[in-house]
């Protein structure tokens, strides 16, 4: 374990914890302002968390430890990958956990324990929501699964770390047909998975229509805000990966104070530029019929797949 | 206007062959004459315009009515609506639960009787709801309601679903009556006007002239064309600031919500004119029984730039493939199932069905031409179009009174001469609706019966969901927008 690892282990986590409901609220703000709106501000999402962490904890009726439990384990498995994956550092408090699959399987198991919170709580919106939420993840696993392998292929290992840093010492890498491929089989993937227009619309109050919404529908008060605060985590822990994927540049390589500012810095720039671009994209797009949702991910399974071919046939 | 009085037993064949020449049946109510009971029976047909009332008489005591409900759905549900108030029985009835009356409120109590008294405290519920149960693997029921998360209407859908697909839906409805019919009693006629206008707070305008109407015609009062060219602009006014917030409104719930924006700003513009009109956001205070009276005119300069305004929403909308998509083929009602629940307004229009009291039944001398609907396959982008395309006639025929008027802002006719009963016949913006008046002697008001097209459109929603997906619920049911006060009085 690096000194470098270290310090990345805790200062990713924390900038992660701090940033991600900004980063919600700018979205929303950069939303706002798109549609001629006024906006909240950018600080509204940790205004509505401070909100729902006074209230008083409650549980309804006839639900179990998996209703407890469930924003918990959201909250830890995210927070595991937001220290392990290279985000300020390439270097990783734990390495052999910052590999493609237990990350992605970590993101996996959070998305899980909702969706039987879901279910655990016996009403018709937990279980649609749960039902919707589960056809898409097992749609959107895969992608995400393949995406990243195109592009750990050519380097040989399926760490994370190894992977940012050999797309550091070979940026011609990045325009490779295999990047492209995989870039915009990710970002489909990122859209659908943080429940993002137009598989998920984040702002529906209509019962009916909602994904996340719906299954997350019964939780109140602290629970809810940290499933507010998890899915805002899990959004920029997606970006932030889509950004050092592919454009690791300013990520830190050695210990220093100097470097260490430059990795943060160009972390909140990159994660603050995707968000940004993403929400401005929301504006233009309407949310798809439900059952279109399937022929998006199916194109960017296929497209994640052909980044698998063309690492084999380019290399 | 012809009337005729009937028994009992003469009902089925008289309505019948109204039926079958054309007519439809607009309105049945009851009365409570005091030494015994009357339903009255409107039916009303178009080219020219042709009104023929019902009056059956009714024994006190035992109240019954042969059923119509096997020659028009409509009549069933008026007369479960009139059993509910008066409890006036209709035999051989094939559905006959209680429609209107509140679930916690006891049997054999009928608010609208003259003894009824104040309504009594709520007991215990009168049985279950008689949901109709769907069984089969994999069938799961949806409760939502009657409290939502948006700020609607009172509501109760129970969706029977497999998987994602509507099976069965059930809209349990009447969760607020106002007993608003029982408030316009022994009200003077200008009195009323204030309840009218409150019938539905988003067809201010709609009410109050049906209303207003029906009083002139109980009074055969002969309003000034000036009034009614006035009334007409008013109506229009009316039928545009809501037909913008639901172009935006469809378009938010398919999370498209950049033109909800600009929708809202471009209503919000059209409130601020109709406030420069009538003195009102919502219109209301300009119309009263015999005349009309405004501030202004509407500026036409602005209407045309609102105008162009909003037809660039609906052009960018429809640009849009995946809106598109969403609103083509969406909860689609057939022409034939649109008249056989006979069906008004928007809703009827958009399934091909041309009923439109504006020159069905018209009270301006004043020909206009019949808005021309490019689409009328009844699915939400039908629905969707219609309402844009009454826009650019609204804005065309405003134009046009607003010149005829010139300049002048107020008419009203000689108010003398006492009561009787008359019809108010108008195309607010949802569809049809009828007022029927009924003045006592002294010139105040006996009995206010109200139709709003709610209350025939509603059982179209469930028809249209069968076979739509779930999540398509919000956008089917904004399409239709139909009215909860409207249909809960």
């Amino acid at each position: 374990m690096s000194a470098l690892g270290v310090i990345g282990g805790v200062v990713q986590p924390v900038l992660i914890v701090a940033g991600s409901p900004l980063l919600v609220g700018l979205m929303r703000q950069v939303r706002a302002r798109l549609e001629g709106r006024a906006g909240a501000g950018v600080g509204q999402p940790w205004r509505d968390l401070r909100k729902l962490l006074r209230k008083e904890r409650i549980a309804p009726r006839g639900t179990s430890e998996v209703f407890r439990f469930a924003p918990l384990v959201l909250v830890a498995t995210t927070l595991v990958v937001a220290v392990v994956v290279p985000f300020v550092a390439t270097e990783s408090a734990l390495d052999p956990v910052a590999d493609l699959f237990a990350v992605v399987a970590l993101l996996a198991l959070g998305a899980v324990a909702l969706a039987l919170a879901g279910l655990d709580t016996g009403t018709a919106f937990g279980g649609m929501g749960a039902s919707r939420e589960m056809t898409i993840l097992a749609l959107v696993e895969p992608t995400l699964l393949v995406a990243i392998f195109a592009l750990s292929v050519r380097v040989g290992s399926t760490n994370l770390g190894a992977i940012v840093s050999s797309t550091l010492h070979d940026p011609a890498r990045v325009i490779s047909p295999v990047s492209l491929l995989a870039a915009v089989a990710l970002i489909v993937v990122i859209v659908a998975e943080t429940g993002r227009i137009p598989v998920d619309n984040p702002s529906t109050h209509l019962e009916l229509t909602m994904v996340h919404e719906a299954m997350v529908l019964e939780h109140a008060g602290p629970d809810l805000a940290l499933v507010e605060l998890a899915s805002a985590m899990r959004l920029s822990v997606f970006l932030g990966l889509l950004a050092n994927l592919f454009v690791p540049w300013g990520i830190a390589t050695e210990a220093t104070p100097l470097a260490l500012l430059i990795g943060v810095l160009a972390l909140v720039v990159k994660v603050g530029v995707l968000g940004g671009l993403l929400a401005a994209g929301e504006v233009f797009v309407a949310k798809l019929r439900l059952f279109r949702v399937p022929e998006l991910l199916a194109g960017s399974f296929l497209l994640a797949l052909l980044a698998v071919a063309a690492s084999f046939f380019l290399a | 206007m012809i009337t005729k009085s009937l028994a009992p037993d003469e009902l089925p064949g008289q309505a019948g062959s109204l039926l079958k020449r054309g007519f439809r049946l607009a309105l049945v109510a009851g009365h409570d004459d005091g030494d015994r009971l009357r339903a009255v029976y409107l039916f009303t047909a178009a080219g020219p315009d042709r009104r023929v009332e019902l009056h059956v008489l009714l024994d006190r005591d035992t109240p019954r009515l042969p059923s119509l409900a096997g020659l028009s759905f409509a009549a069933g549900r008026f007369e479960r609506e009139m059993h509910d108030l008066f409890g006036i029985v209709p035999t051989d009835h094939p559905l006959p639960q209680r429609l209107v009356r509140h679930f916690r409120w006891p049997q054999g109590w009928y608010p609208m009787l003259a003894d009824a008294g104040d309504p009594p405290e709520f007991g215990d519920l009168d049985g279950p709801y008689p949901f109709r149960t769907v069984e089969g693997p994999g069938v799961y029921e949806i409760p939502v309601g009657p409290v939502h998360a948006g700020m609607i209407g009172p509501g109760h859908f129970r969706f029977s679903v497999v998987g994602e697909t509507i099976l069965n839906l059930k809209a349990r409805l009447w969760f607020i009556h106002r007993g608003l019919e029982k408030l316009f009693q022994g009200r003077t006629p200008e009195g009323g006007v204030e309840l009218a206008e409150r019938v539905s707070g988003d067809t201010s305008v709609g009410h109050t002239l049906a209303y207003c109407l029906a009083v002139e015609d109980a009074h055969r009062w002969s309003v000034p064309q000036d009034a009614q060219r006035i009334r007409a602009i008013l109506l229009e006014l009316e039928r545009l600031y809501n037909h913008i917030t639901d172009i935006g409104a469809l378009c938010n719930d398919v999370a498209y919500s950049v033109l909800n924006a600009h929708s809202q700003r471009v209503r919000e513009r059209l409130l601020r004119l109709n406030d420069t009109v009538t003195g009102h956001r919502l219109l209301r205070g300009a119309i009263h029984p015999g005349g009309a009276r405004i501030i202004g005119l509407p500026d036409r300069h602005e209407l045309a730039v609102i105008g162009a305004d909003i037809a660039e929403i609906v052009e960018l909308a429809l640009s849009n493939t995946v809106v598109a998509d969403r609103f083509t083929g969406t909860a689609p009602l057939g022409r034939d199932q649109a008249a056989d629940l006979g069906t008004l307004g928007v809703v009827a229009r958009a399934s091909g069905l041309g009923i439109d009291a504006r020159h069905d039944h018209p009270f301006l001398s004043a020909e206009f031409p019949r808005t021309v609907h490019t689409r009328t396959d009844g699915d939400v982008l039908s629905r969707f179009l219609v309402r844009a395309e009454e826009i650019v006639t609204s804005i065309a025929m405003i134009s046009s009174l607003t010149d005829m008027l010139g300049g002048r802002t107020a008419a009203t006719s000689a108010t003398t001469g006492s009561g009787g009963c008359g019809v108010g016949i108008v195309e607010g913006w949802r569809g049809t609706i009828v007022h029927r008046v009924e003045l006592n002697g002294d010139g105040r008001l006996g009995r206010v019966k109200i139709v709003d097209p709610s209350f025939f459109n509603w059982p179209a929603l469930p028809l249209a969901l069968a076979d739509t997906i779930v999540p398509d619920f919000p956008l089917a049911n904004k399409s239709f927008n139909l009215s909860y006060a409207g249909n809960d009085l």
